[in-house]
């Protein structure tokens, strides 16, 4: 007999304060397996920081953050992460397989050399996004787009059931966005979870079917077609929302 | 000609042997380790640990009336490393700017060293004379057991870098992507401050607390260069800081009275001038002709840009 499903991610009164102002304030979220999920905000919402506090990267002042029902600490082999294109210094000398392969750090533990299966393993992961031309390329001289398939190649390699993406579509052109748009569908398809930090409310129903709107607290969660309603919008975003639309 | 090749040679006596091997030692050391600091954007750091050593020096000298180089350095290491831990928990803890608390700490540090320091030389201890060459670096005063000292710790500082080789980079590449995988990126970060204190406080005698930074920084700067590759970085970076020891060691023992701390600096500046303005790709002359060349390509003119596009395809 199968085992009930349990919530890939679920987040129970999580809160968040830098300097005792609030940035999440009593968060509570299921992430139910199997879905493609947007987390979209304001500015400021906290949507970065939600991600962060999922992955135990920042200081919670209270709650907590089960993964299937364990905390992320033993869960962590299963869940991928695509932090911000601009969290690091493009600059450093390295070239685009080094970067995709320490995707594979994780799994090799301690002191461990990268093998020649990770080697493979990471050529794979830069044919999925299209970028196994540029396998010997020094980042540096990548696009923004480029950057980001980079980045989302690392996190392919890692090889999760569990997908947390910080703005995976900043700066990059319409055949990048739908190209990305695409990998993620594929790992949806396959039973993956993933959420995405997104900041584009005009593709939140083509891309995505669940949705968090989030400011500072949870305004709503669910299937896009419950959850994506102008009310939930006019909520989350006050009154900035009337812009959006009349663009 | 003969005759100078002679005189050089006669330069490599023993005494200027163990000197140079010293400076090659701590050369390399810092020019691997400085590696990680100038890619962390924490150049300054380096500065910071050699100025707040001063003071250990002074203490453990006050405290065992012995001038043993390894309790000195120890005292070194002690102080330099608590200073970053101040200068770590003041970012931490309060609002206050890590080039705020970076520069508080250093000039706290160094000012407690120097009162110190006056107060050793009016007790008029005849042991005193040496400590002075802590500041600007007197590399004449290395002896053989200073050599160990430095190959040892230097050894250790190394090889702890290269056991934890790929750690280390992920850290300094992408914190945050490290933490998720779950390395200790705090310990991490605590284990590579101290290779680095280790890395300056070996260099004190020789170089001087006041110009050591240098030593951490130069090397790297010009080693990035040369070279698009991280592991390939490090060891120019040690070549250069070797290379920059030794040929300092020698010229400031070639006459009396030249401190040997600048004139190692001179040189690795010299590699810096040189890596900035001609290494190939990144280097400034290499820039400009590139610069130039566009300019005179697109000055061409259409029609022959044209014209010379059509003969490449034929």
């Amino acid at each position: 007999m199968q085992p009930p499903q349990t919530n890939a991610i679920s987040v129970m009164d999580l809160t968040v304060a830098y300097h005792e102002t609030p940035v999440l304030w009593d968060i509570d979220l299921d992430v139910p397996p199997g879905v493609l999920l947007a987390i979209v905000g304001p500015n400021g919402a906290g949507k970065t920081t939600l991600i962060k506090a999922i992955l135990g990267l920042v200081r919670t002042a209270s709650g907590k953050v089960l993964i299937h029902d364990k905390p992320y600490e033993v869960q962590r082999k299963i869940v991928g992460y695509v932090p911000q294109r601009g969290s690091v210094d493009w600059d450093f000398p390295t070239n685009v397989l080094d970067v995709v392969m320490m995707g594979r750090y994780g799994a090799l533990g301690w002191i461990r050399r990268p093998s020649k299966d990770d080697r493979e393993l990471a050529m794979n992961a830069l044919e999925k996004v299209g970028m196994e031309k540029y396998r010997h390329r020094q980042i540096s001289h990548l696009s923004g787009g480029q950057q980001q398939r980079v980045f989302l190649a690392r996190a392919l390699v890692q090889d999760s059931n569990i997908y947390l993406m910080d703005e995976p579509f900043q700066g990059v052109d319409a055949t990048t966005e739908r190209a990305i748009v695409a990998i993620l569908q594929e790992l949806r398809e396959n039973g993956k979870t993933v959420v995405v930090v997104h900041h584009d409310l005009q593709t939140v129903t083509d891309y995505f079917d669940w949705v968090t709107l989030l400011n500072i607290r949870r305004i709503a969660s669910g299937p896009v077609q419950d959850t994506f309603t102008s009310e939930n919008l006019r909520e989350a975003y006050g009154g900035r929302i009337a812009f959006m639309k009349n663009r | 000609m003969l005759i100078y090749i002679n005189n050089l040679l006669n330069y490599f006596d023993y005494t200027l042997l163990i000197v140079a091997s010293g400076a090659a030692f701590l050369g390399t050391v810092s020019g691997a380790l400085g590696t990680y600091a100038v890619l962390r954007r924490q150049s300054l750091m380096g500065d910071a640990i050699s100025h707040a050593a001063l003071p250990g020096i002074a203490i453990a000298f006050l405290l065992t009336g012995t001038k043993i180089h390894l309790l000195l350095i120890l005292g070194a290491a002690i102080a330099g490393w608590v200073g970053t831990v101040i200068i770590m928990a003041i970012v931490r803890l309060t609002r206050i700017k890590y080039d705020s608390a970076l520069a508080l700490i250093l000039s706290t540090f160094f000012g407690f060293g120097l009162v110190l320091h006056t107060l050793i030389q009016r007790t008029g201890n005849a042991n005193q004379a040496g400590l002075d060459t802590f500041l600007f670096g007197q590399a004449a005063t290395i002896l053989k057991w200073d050599v160990i000292t430095i190959g040892i710790l230097g050894g250790i500082v190394l090889i702890i870098m290269l056991i934890f080789w790929k750690e280390l980079k992920l850290l300094i590449f992408d914190e945050g992507f490290a933490a998720s995988i779950g390395l200790p990126i705090r310990t991490l970060d605590v284990l590579l401050t101290s290779l680095l204190v280790i890395a300056i406080v070996i260099g004190l005698q020789a170089v001087g607390a006041v110009l050591m930074s240098a030593m951490i920084v130069a090397p790297a700067v010009a080693a990035r260069q040369w070279t698009d590759r991280f592991s390939l970085m490090v060891i120019l970076a040690a070549i250069f800081g070797a290379l920059s020891g030794v040929i300092g060691t020698i010229i400031s023992s070639t006459a009396a009275h030249i401190p040997t701390g600048p004139t190692i600096i001179l040189c690795a500046t010299l590699f810096v001038i040189i890596s900035i303005t001609l290494a190939p790709n990144r280097g400034l002359v290499w820039n400009s002709s590139r610069h130039r060349r566009n300019r005179r390509n697109i000055g061409m003119g259409s029609n022959q840009l044209f014209e010379q596009h059509q003969q490449k395809s034929d």
